[in-house]
């Protein structure tokens, strides 16, 4: 059933590609429609995967051989952690079709590559074969590409490019590290069990753990790779920059998870000295995940773009997720995963807002000028949303984040009590430039702009997909923050499963 | 070895040639006062047909080969049947892609297409050196001509003249080489010379290694390594785009094939047979590891392939003119697939020919939209690939496809392609430095998005300059098409043509 | 008791409800907010007069929640919680009827009240850290914005100060608190009091964590420092009060600041008493030095609202320096007197300051609706002559602040001080100066603006004089006068009901 997430979405591709361009015979609004179907129907068979998945361990969805000569399948599966993050996917890819519903500029050209996006993620996280896992984790690049060169706005080209080249950057370390366990696990399969089985040299896992965690890492906005983040995000139109920190970034976090760690756990012990307190791979990435829950939200304080300030905090938060990987137990991997979907969601939001019902009116993203055009007042429905959005991003209870991001706290603490502190740090500058963003933004006192009562000046009203697409996202972060055990139960088992089979 | 079997082992080549007189006779004879089209398509429909012809005849050849006196000539299945079939394959399409613009002489352009043709389909089967060398010339001296068919472009005629000079120079460095291992081994035959080598290791002459120094120049050249590769980006940019697409997949497709029959005797001397009798005879015990050629020929294969895959990827990211930045991506190809000559295997045979296949269907694809595009504007530069999505959405979306191909990205057939290749070089389990190259091939393998986005992005992204709709040839749009779906079909199955290739092999 | 209803839970989705239809019922929200807060202060009423005698938790709501975090639902309210529901419902309500003059979307003023209201019920029935710690920061989201919205000149500051102090403090408070749940695995707080009653949180925590007791018991104590607040992490606090509208001044010096005084006797007291009783000497000095320091900074202010601030500083710091007073194991009866008087007072003192504050700042919010906004200390003088009934009750007011005796000011104080003597001393001799200082500020704000010479802007010929209250007022003000009396002269009303949970949390904690 999961698997026609991945067929019906590159179906959805395919015909917003064939649909008519231009001329007379194009009809952007059918094209939004056909999205929205594709992405409906999406996200109700991932809730429906999801249900019927649910208490069960890992499940095989297809299993063809594709290259029989190399031992390479065509292997679908699903656990409780894949089932998790295609559920995300698909609240995204619904919430991005709403907020996309503007878009009026090749339109179905910018849904058959959002599509085809959504596609290739979807088909990330239900690969169980490493080759297979690569490809769909390739195919979600191309897209995000040209929906930021194309439909972007500052400096897109130069965002796109560089948005590319570290992802691909990134795939290369990936696909070595990808041809040298084929290879060393005597070149007859790939798949991801296949691999973790076949007792891989300690010495290979110490140098592809690294690498594998720091291709895939790139993606999920490790620091100090993560410069394609803010400028990726900033640049790309909403729906795309939704998708990037919804769910592209959980396809980095997602690879280090299901890969790097599963697949090389030795390359996480300790490596018999220690400098600077840094005695393991892990802890080198521990670090750099704090590192970047730090950084982001010190940058993020300082920002004059803001969008800015959330694509910043995209790295602080993501940061969290690596950190959650790192702590190497249950709660923290919990917590790992939880802050997947949390700021999937979030971000989601944020970025719409920011993207979709600021920018899209005002023109401008520069704080400065939003802080003269009393936003409070006249977009009192992105305001609030805001301040929703906002305090959930911030870890406040009862939405999403605090759970996730109190697991994580928990788990790294056991692991090194000064990284939950320096995070606690993070938390609260991530709580400081949200609110900075948020009173400049929407409830700035500052005086009001001369020209901004004249004719011409109305801001357009919230339309009917903006607050669908909010509502869908601000309950599903509230839902998750106040019954955690919706997704819990699910992924606990599975991170259980994890850790007792193999990586420790 | 009589003249019948002769005949009936070379009737792929003969078919060609005949093709290629007939198509001089109808053109000549009957066609004089004809439109221009009507004698390109004519011409093109029977040099498509003496292709299949040919196709036939290798098909029913089978594994059959040529020797002379005990020593083989001609190779059958195989590497070269596949190289074969390769070739026939991609001419048909060179040809279908013609043009009809850039020439008065339609038949003649397709009559020496196919004797050079001719000439790739002796190379790719040749096993002894006089062969290689007569089929070498054949293919190399059509393609001098091919560059130089525009007769009105000045561009044409300075790209011939320079891939003559360089290409004499090679050749001669090529066939001096020869003569070295003629004289050293006392044979002409390529598993005798290199049973030679072994043979005398230990005792013998440090000039078996100048002679190898001396062919890897030659054949360097044919495939563009770095540091032979100058010739590649003004004939890719001044011939004739069909000749170019030539060039680049064909000629291409025979040169690695008689790449992989001089690597398969050096890694397997005593392959043949006789060679192994003969071996075990002279000595007892197992095999060193290095022997003979092996050594020094990974050592240069390898400064080679990195060499190529360096220069090429960089200097592509400099260039402005798609073809020119066609001619140095080929260098870099090239370095990734000499990577898997020089750690080689039988399996490292298989991959190389689906590269070298998958990458000359893509580049006929590739030339053929680059040609349509310079007829519209006069020009190959990035900038006038501009709003091509508006212009011509198919068209554009055939570049898509094909250059993603290029870039090595899933599920298209580049990336499978370069997969596999990596896969075998590290499946040989040679110790580090396989590995370290492979790495090094990828991260360029990631440099090369960049340009290849360059020109996406001027089709598909930057402000439309001029929005005029671009024509293409139903027949040039059907083949494009069909090379697409080949692209994506193959990528997304590779086992297919895996399969497919596999099949040409004696099972193992 | 009730049982089967869960009357807890209806409690804190009331306001919750009430916010929502508040928010769609434009100019009668206020109507709506003060139908919904008479609702809870009925329903608070019926959980106070319905507690256990044994002092024990009542109207227990349990419910599996999240269990691998240890998160579940549990509700229960003792007499402490449930006289600081009461609290808090009256509160509310004081704040609702002075809030009449808000004519800019009222609607969301009042949903954000109700809302800060839910936050308080939620987290002074809360028996489970994250329950609780939910409503504890759902409840700073609509204080931030009712201070941002319709505070004074310089919200923008006050507000974003006052949030970002007491979110940095609630930070604290948590990573604090992880560690707690790392070492037990629960968030409990009746278990992890049991558990420390016995000493074996302690250990726990020492086993799992190594020796870190005191840092979680600071970090936890840092999050209810900043809120109550305790000297030197007040500074967030007279911005905040003096920017922000007089009604809303009202709920966060009337209920929110108790939120930090209840948070230490139901969180930090119970789970780190020993480490309290431990660094007892510099914890007696900084609440020392902020019941003085409050009192003397009030005395050097200005703006009316300033001088209640820091007085209300002063009051809470009465509390710290009880409950610090008293974390000392007892050896004999009479400490456990002490105590139990200590404890009695501390929770008098949070209802009396909240009643009062309440109340003084209501006042202030009826002298600027008269003075257009003035509200310096000498721009008025001799009200009692235009205005004497304001005068009286105003009058009346002020003296419960000061402490006189057969006012509700006075009991909890005196209890207090009982309590603190024996344990502390020295403390509570130093304390007595803020007793001093804070009469001085009191009289002095008296005599400057109800006695002498009315101003020229009061008394000249183009000013419309300085109205005195009307019967709505006098109506609405009446009742809490009366309880201001009724309290000060039967403080048993509270004590008796009080008393036993007194007992029962001191028979709880371990020093």
């Amino acid at each position: 059933m999961l698997a026609w997430t991945i067929y019906l979405s590159f179906a959805g591709a395919l015909l917003e590609a064939l649909l008519p361009q231009r001329g007379p015979g194009s009809k952007p609004a059918l094209a939004r429609w056909v999205a929205l179907l594709v992405a409906l129907a999406g996200f109700a068979l991932a809730i429906a995967g999801y249900a019927a998945g649910m208490g069960q361990g890992r499940m095989v969805i297809t299993d063809a051989a594709w290259v029989p000569a190399m031992g390479i399948h065509y292997l679908l599966a699903a656990d409780g952690i894949s089932r998790v993050l295609v559920l995300l996917t698909g609240l995204a890819a619904v919430a991005g079709v709403l907020f996309s519903w503007n878009v009026g500029h090749r339109t179905n050209e910018f849904f058959a590559f959002f599509l085809a996006l959504i596609g290739g993620v979807y088909g990330v996280f239900l690969s169980f074969d490493f080759f297979l896992l690569f490809v769909f984790y390739e195919i979600a690049i191309v897209p995000k590409y040209f929906l930021i060169a194309i439909w972007g706005s500052t400096r897109r080209e130069y965002a796109a490019m560089k948005l590319a080249l570290y992802s691909f950057a990134g795939s290369a370390m990936v696909l070595v590290v990808l041809l040298a366990a084929y290879a060393a696990a005597g070149s007859h399969t790939t798949s991801l069990i296949g691999l973790s089985h076949a007792g891989l040299p300690v010495h290979l896992q110490m140098w592809a753990f690294p690498l594998t965690f720091l291709g895939f890492g790139i993606l999920a906005g490790l620091w100090p790779l993560h410069t394609w983040a803010p400028t990726g995000h900033v640049a790309a139109p909403t729906a795309a920059s939704m998708l990037l920190a919804g769910v592209v970034m959980k396809l980095g976090a997602y690879g280090c998870l299901r890969v790097a760690m599963t697949l090389f756990p030795h390359g996480m012990d300790p490596w018999g000295f220690s400098f600077l307190g840094i005695g393991s791979w892990r802890s080198v990435f521990a670090v750099l995940a704090v590192i970047g829950i730090l950084y982001g939200a010190l940058v993020a304080l300082v920002q004059t773009d803001f969008k800015f300030v959330i694509g910043y905090s995209s790295v602080s938060h993501m940061g969290f997720v690596l950190l959650g990987l790192m702590t190497l137990n249950q709660i923290g991997l919990d917590g790992a995963v939880l802050q997947m979907f949390s700021h999937g969601v979030l971000a989601g939001l944020l970025f719409a807002i920011v993207g979709r019902m600021v920018y899209d009116r005002t023109h401008t993203r520069q704080l400065a000028e939003l802080e003269q055009m009393q936003l409070s007042k006249r977009l009192p429905f992105a305001a609030w949303a805001f301040v929703i959005a906002g305090i959930a991003s911030m870890g406040l209870p009862g939405f999403s984040g605090f759970v996730a991001e109190l697991q994580v706290l928990i788990g790294s603490w056991t692991a090194n009590p000064w990284w939950t502190a320096t995070a606690g740090v993070g938390i609260v500058v991530g709580i400081a430039y949200t609110w900075r963003a948020l009173q400049k933004a929407f409830f700035s006192d500052a005086p009001p702009a001369p020209h901004l009562h004249e004719h011409g000046h109305e801001l357009a009203a919230i339309t009917w997909p903006e607050a669908t697409g909010f509502a869908l996202l601000g309950l599903a972060s509230l839902i998750v923050g106040l019954y955690p055990r919706i997704l819990l139960d699910s992924i606990e088992p599975a991170v259980k499963a994890l850790l007792a089979g193999g990586m420790r | 070895m009589n003249y019948i079997d002769l005949f009936r082992v070379t009737l792929p080549e003969t078919a060609l040639e005949a093709a290629a007189l007939l198509v001089l006779i109808v053109d000549l004879a009957f066609l004089r006062k004809a439109a221009a089209t009507a004698r390109t398509g004519v011409a093109a429909v029977l040099g498509v047909a003496g292709c299949a012809v040919s196709l036939w005849a290798v098909y029913s050849a089978g594994s059959a080969s040529l020797s002379f006196g005990g020593d083989l000539l001609l190779a059958g299945g195989g590497a070269a049947a596949v190289a074969e079939i390769g070739i026939l394959v991609l001419t048909a399409l060179t040809l279908l892609l013609i043009d009809s613009g850039f020439t008065q002489h339609p038949g003649e352009f397709v009559a020496v297409v196919l004797m050079a043709a001719s000439g790739g389909l002796i190379i790719a089967a040749a096993q002894d050196l006089l062969v290689i060398f007569a089929g070498l010339e054949l293919l190399s001296i059509g393609l001098y001509i091919l560059t130089a068919f525009a007769k009105t472009s000045a561009k044409s005629a300075e790209a011939s003249i320079k891939y003559y000079l360089f290409g004499g120079m090679s050749a001669a460095c090529l066939l001096f080489g020869f003569s070295y291992l003629y004289g050293l081994a006392g044979s002409t035959n390529l598993h005798e010379v290199a049973l030679a080598a072994v043979t005398s290791f230990g005792s013998g002459s440090p000039l078996f290694y100048v002679a190898l120094v001396l062919v890897v120049v030659g054949l360097g050249f044919k495939v563009a390594a770095v540091p032979f590769h100058l010739w590649a980006p003004d004939t890719y940019e001044g011939a004739p785009a069909p000749a170019a697409a030539f060039i680049a997949s064909v000629s291409k497709v025979a040169s690695f094939a008689l790449l992989i029959g001089i690597a398969a005797a050096i890694r397997h001397p005593f392959g043949v047979v006789h060679g192994v009798i003969r071996f075990v005879m002279a000595h007892s015990g197992p095999m060193p590891r290095w022997l003979g050629f092996e050594m020094p020929w990974t050592i240069v294969l390898a400064l080679l392939a990195a060499a190529s895959i360096k220069i090429g990827n960089l200097a592509a990211l400099a260039q402005t003119s798609v073809r020119r930045l066609l001619a140095f991506s080929a260098v870099a190809h090239a370095g990734y697939i000499l990577l898997a000559l020089a750690w080689f295997s039988q399996r490292g045979a298989e991959s190389i020919l689906y590269y070298i296949l998958t990458y000359g269907l893509t580049t006929i694809g590739a030339f053929g939209v680059v040609g349509v595009v310079e007829r519209a504007t006069g020009s190959d530069t990035m900038d006038s690939f501009l709003g091509l999505h508006k212009r011509n959405p198919v068209l554009a979306a055939v570049l898509l496809v094909l250059f993603l191909s290029l870039a090595g990205i899933p599920p298209l057939v580049g990336f499978w392609a370069k997969f596999n290749l990596f896969a075998a070089v590290l499946a040989v389990g040679a110790g580090v430095w396989p590995f370290i190259l492979v790495c090094f091939a990828a991260a360029f393998s990631a440099v090369s998005l960049y340009y290849y986005l360059q020109v996406l992005k001027r089709a598909y992204v930057m402000p439309v300059v001029d929005a005029a709709p671009i024509r293409v040839h139903p027949v040039t749009l059907i083949v494009l098409l069909a090379i697409t779906a080949a692209v994506v079909v193959c990528g997304c199955f590779p086992a297919l043509l895996q399969n497919w290739i596999a099949g040409f092999y004696p099972t193992m | 008791m009730m049982n089967g209803m869960p009357i807890l839970t209806l409690l804190t989705v009331l306001p919750i409800v009430g916010a929502g239809i508040a928010l769609v019922s434009g100019r009668h929200a206020r109507l709506v907010a003060m139908l919904t807060t008479l609702a809870g202060l009925a329903i608070s009423l019926v959980v106070w007069t319905h507690l256990p005698a044994d002092g024990s938790m009542g109207f227990v709501e349990r419910a599996a929640w999240a269990p691998s975090l240890g998160i579940e639902y549990h509700l229960g309210a003792d007499g402490l919680s449930a006289i600081m529901l009461v609290l808090s419902s009256i509160v509310a309500l004081m704040s609702i009827d002075a809030s009449h003059r808000v004519h800019r979307q009222p609607n969301l003023y009042f949903a954000l009240v109700l809302l800060l209201e839910a936050g308080l019920f939620g987290s002074f029935t809360a028996q489970n850290f994250f329950h609780w710690f939910l409503f504890w920061e759902l409840s700073l989201i609509p204080a931030f914005f009712l201070i941002k919205l319709w505070g004074g000149a310089k919200r923008g500051p006050a507000a974003t100060q006052f949030f970002v102090y007491t979110m940095a403090g609630s930070v604290s408070l948590l990573i604090a608190f992880l560690g707690v749940f790392l070492a037990t695995g629960s968030m409990d707080f009746e278990h992890l009091t049991l558990l420390a009653s016995t000493g074996e949180l302690a250990q726990m925590v020492t086993a799992h964590l190594g020796n870190v007791m005191p840092w979680l018991a600071l970090g936890v104590l840092a999050g209810f420092a900043v809120k109550t607040p305790l000297m030197p992490f007040h500074t967030w606090l007279p911005a905040a009060y003096s920017e922000a509208p007089s009604p809303v001044t009202m709920l966060l010096t009337g209920a929110m600041s108790k939120m930090g005084v209840y948070g230490l006797l139901r969180i930090a007291v119970p789970l780190f008493g020993h480490e309290y009783s431990v660094m007892r000497t510099p914890l007696l000095v900084l609440a020392v030095i902020t019941v003085v320091m409050g009192a003397w900074a009030a005395a050097a202010q200005k703006d009316l609202k300033r001088v209640f601030a820091y007085s209300s500083v002063n009051h809470l710091g009465y509390c710290l320096l009880a409950i610090f007073a008293l974390a000392v194991p007892a050896t004999s009866t009479a400490m456990q007197n002490s105590q139990a008087a200590a404890l009695n007072g501390v929770i008098l003192q949070m209802f009396n300051h909240g009643v009062t504050a309440a109340a003084l700042f209501w006042f202030i919010a009826l002298i600027q609706e008269r003075s257009g906004g003035i509200r310096g200390i000498d721009d008025f003088g001799g009200l009692r002559k235009p205005a004497p009934v304001f005068a009286g009750l105003m009058g009346i007011a002020l003296f419960s602040s000061l402490g006189l005796p057969g006012l509700n000011g006075f009991p909890g104080e005196f209890l207090i001080f009982r309590g603190v003597f024996p344990l502390a001393w020295v403390a509570a001799t130093v304390s007595v100066l803020g007793l001093l200082i804070t009469a001085a500020v009191i009289l002095t704000v008296i005599q400057k603006v109800f006695a002498g010479p009315v101003p020229e802007r009061w008394s000249g010929e183009n000013s419309s004089g300085f109205a005195d209250l009307h019967t709505g007022e006098r109506l609405a003000l009446a009742p809490v006068i009366g309880l201001m009396l009724l309290i000060g002269i039967l403080p048993q009303l509270i004590v008796d009901g009080v008393n036993p949970t007194v007992m029962n949390l001191l028979a709880h904690w371990r020093f």
